[in-house]
């Protein structure tokens, strides 16, 4: 993935160089429709350029999930803009969602997701099924995503006889597949041990290093801590947006 | 990341996006994708299939049986021939004396498209008994009947045992006994040295004849020719009835003509009857059968239509985070109901082909033990699956259009 860059100046008046905005929330809020409705997003404006790893950080009921639904496409804004890979959200139909998604967005979820039953190559094969390539195209591109997250021994493995810091890796591999602009991982590490949770941290680096955009979505302000780029959200609202220079 | 005084100026251009593509699934990867749930869940995709299998199953068992003992009935029809009336003289208060006029036969054989008349003459009063001890009174219910030589070709009659009457028998008192009659009288074979009393008289038993398919009566008798009738027990060889072989292309018009013809002073005193007529009855009867049959098939197969939709109601309930996934991975509304549906329709047609080889097993079970030719209508075959297919369709689509209208961040929730 080549790196497009904007620059821009910083609060000092120096001028910093940020990447182009893969995904752009302007001013966005979300209701939920009850008596009196639920504001679970109110005004939130971000963006994340091409190339960055970066958590979304905050408690429970804070408005995380409906921030990940809504970056995924999964769900709509009640107001604001949403940008994602250069189309914004709010013009695009239920179909052409579902098409940016197949194609611009992986997931990874704390829950795994995995299809049992079925080996590891064939779940991540399934990460490009609604891409129109072939089954032996997908196929190979699965053994490549499994090499990188090295389970290429697992390769024929079913999903249920995994450990579960390998079937999280499985799960990113199926994120990874096709190369998509942004990659939304919903607590990665929140079903793991210690040991799978760090592995798994490390593995997103590398993959960020290798050039992927990846937001993590995360509790665990220790977690937030080991990402470059950490936003804090409560109440709905974006609490701070802090970047650590390397 | 080196930061600098001056305000740099933006030059590069705006992030234009490519053109959107849209998700795209090929129709041999959506096939795969609607046997997921048979991968994952093989009991319950078992049992949900059973109920249509057993309902095709039931449907094309019934046609294929109502077909096989039909062939075997046309067989019969075939062999026995349907061109066979047999003129009776009608008996009882109003219908005359019960006897025919003796030249009636002659007349008769002067129709045209008549080819064979048969006369049969009851013996008034005459008994059959094994020994001379046994009490008059116990008759077994055996008549006597006097006939033509021609009889057994007529009625296309078989040989159990032993020989048919022929001009050197038929002089002699000999007889030839039905089925039931010698089943009566204990004579199981022939041995040549038997002997039975017909009033007063013994008579030689020299054949057992199979069971007569057109003219159960004269399995319960014993048989003497005319003439031995005549000479030793005293008949008049007044006809009772005879019967008629024609024309099979004219059969209409020699009915119409035929109580007239042997009758002419009374025809309103004779009967005329086409013994196939009763067999062709009770095949109409055995269709009527059939329809009940099959309409208690199609209440199996409804049943087992509802129990597909059941199980695919509670499959997408059961896998919201899979509809969720498939939709966070690119599936349209469409990919996700078409999955539900291709489901149902994988596991009704599983439970259609398996139903028909299920149905055309029994029918070939029960027609080998009957001696029948296995007949499986085609059609049968053909709509069982289609019958199952449709019902799929129809059990399938609420579950398919419900999963698809799920919502997707309400499916991953709940996992």
């Amino acid at each position: 993935m080549t790196s497009t860059t904007t620059t821009r100046n910083d609060n000092h008046g120096a001028a910093v160089q940020t990447p182009a905005p893969v995904l752009a929330f302007d001013n966005v809020v979300k209701e939920y429709p009850s008596t009196p409705p639920v504001r679970a997003l109110d005004g939130v404006t971000f963006d994340v350029g091409e190339g960055e790893l970066m958590a979304i950080v905050g408690p429970s009921g804070s408005g995380k999930s409906t921030l990940l639904h809504i970056m995924g496409t999964l769900d709509r804004p009640t107001a604001g803009d949403v940008t994602v890979a250069g189309h914004q959200v709010s013009t695009l139909s239920d179909r052409e969602l579902s098409g940016l998604r197949s194609r611009h967005i992986g997931f990874v979820f704390q829950q795994f997701h995995l299809l049992n039953g079925y080996t590891a190559l064939d779940n991540v094969a399934d990460g490009a099924l609604y891409t129109g390539a072939t089954r032996s195209e997908r196929r190979e591109l699965a053994r490549q995503a499994l090499t990188k997250v090295g389970l290429a021994h697992r390769i024929d493995h079913e999903a249920n006889k995994l450990s579960g810091g390998e079937r999280q890796r499985v799960a990113v591999a199926r994120a990874i597949l096709g190369d998509p602009s942004i990659i939304l991982a919903d607590e990665p590490t929140g079903n793991l041990d210690s040991k799978s949770s760090d592995a798994i941290v490390e593995l997103i680096q590398s993959l960020n290093a290798a050039g992927a955009t990846i937001v993590v979505i995360t509790h665990n302000p220790d977690i937030a801590k080991l990402f470059p780029r950490s936003v804090g959200i409560r109440d709905g609202r974006i609490d701070y947006d802090t970047r650590t220079t390397p | 990341m080196t930061a600098t005084t001056n305000i740099a100026i933006d030059t590069t251009p705006p992030l234009r996006p490519a053109k959107l593509q849209r998700s795209l699934v090929n129709t041999v990867d959506m096939a795969r994708t609607a046997t997921v749930g048979m991968r994952t869940r093989k009991m319950r995709t078992a049992l949900s299939a059973l109920g249509i299998m057993i309902g095709i199953a039931a449907m094309v068992g019934v046609l294929g049986l109502s077909e096989s003992s039909k062939s075997e009935l046309l067989a019969q029809l075939d062999s026995l021939g349907t061109n066979l009336l047999t003129v009776q003289a009608g008996a009882g208060v109003g219908a005359g004396s019960g006897e025919l006029p003796a030249d009636a036969a002659a007349m008769i054989s002067r129709i045209g498209p008549v080819e064979v008349t048969t006369t049969i003459s009851e013996v008034e009063g005459a008994n059959v008994y094994r020994t001379d001890y046994i009490p008059t009174t116990q008759t077994s219910g055996i008549t006597v009947q006097a006939v033509d030589l021609s009889l057994v070709d007529t009625l296309a009659g078989t040989i159990d045992d032993g020989t048919w009457l022929t001009d050197a028998t038929a002089d002699y008192p000999t007889t030839v006994l039905g089925s039931v009659a010698a089943e009566r009288l204990g004579i199981t074979e022939i041995t040549g040295t038997q002997q039975v009393l017909i009033d007063d008289e013994w008579f030689t038993p020299i054949a057992i004849l199979d069971q007569f398919e057109l003219s159960p009566d004269l399995d319960r008798a014993a048989l003497v020719s005319l003439d031995a009738a005549s000479n030793y027990l005293g008949d008049e060889n007044v006809p009772t009835s005879i019967l008629v072989r024609v024309d099979p292309d004219r059969i209409d018009d020699v009915t119409s003509v035929l109580a007239a013809t042997a009758n002419p002073q009374n025809p309103e005193e004779v009967e005329v009857e086409r013994p196939t007529d009763a067999l062709e009855a009770r095949e109409a009867a055995g269709d009527a059968l059939t329809a009940l049959f099959l309409g208690l098939g199609a209440v199996a197969l409804l049943v087992g239509g509802v129990g597909i939709a059941n199980v695919m109601v509670i499959s997408v309930l059961e896998r919201r985070t899979e509809i969720g996934l498939r939709r966070a991975l690119g599936a349209t509304k469409k990919h996700v109901s078409l999955q539900f549906l291709g489901e149902a329709l994988l596991l009704a047609g599983v439970g259609g082909v398996g139903g028909v080889a299920l149905g055309a097993l029994a029918t070939r079970t029960y027609a080998d033990i009957r001696g029948w030719d296995t007949i499986i209508p085609p059609i049968a075959m053909a709509g069982g699956v289609v019958a199952a297919l449709i019902i799929g369709a129809g059990a399938g689509l609420y579950p398919a259009i419900r999963a698809a209208r799920l919502s997707p961040t309400d499916a991953l929730r709940t996992g």
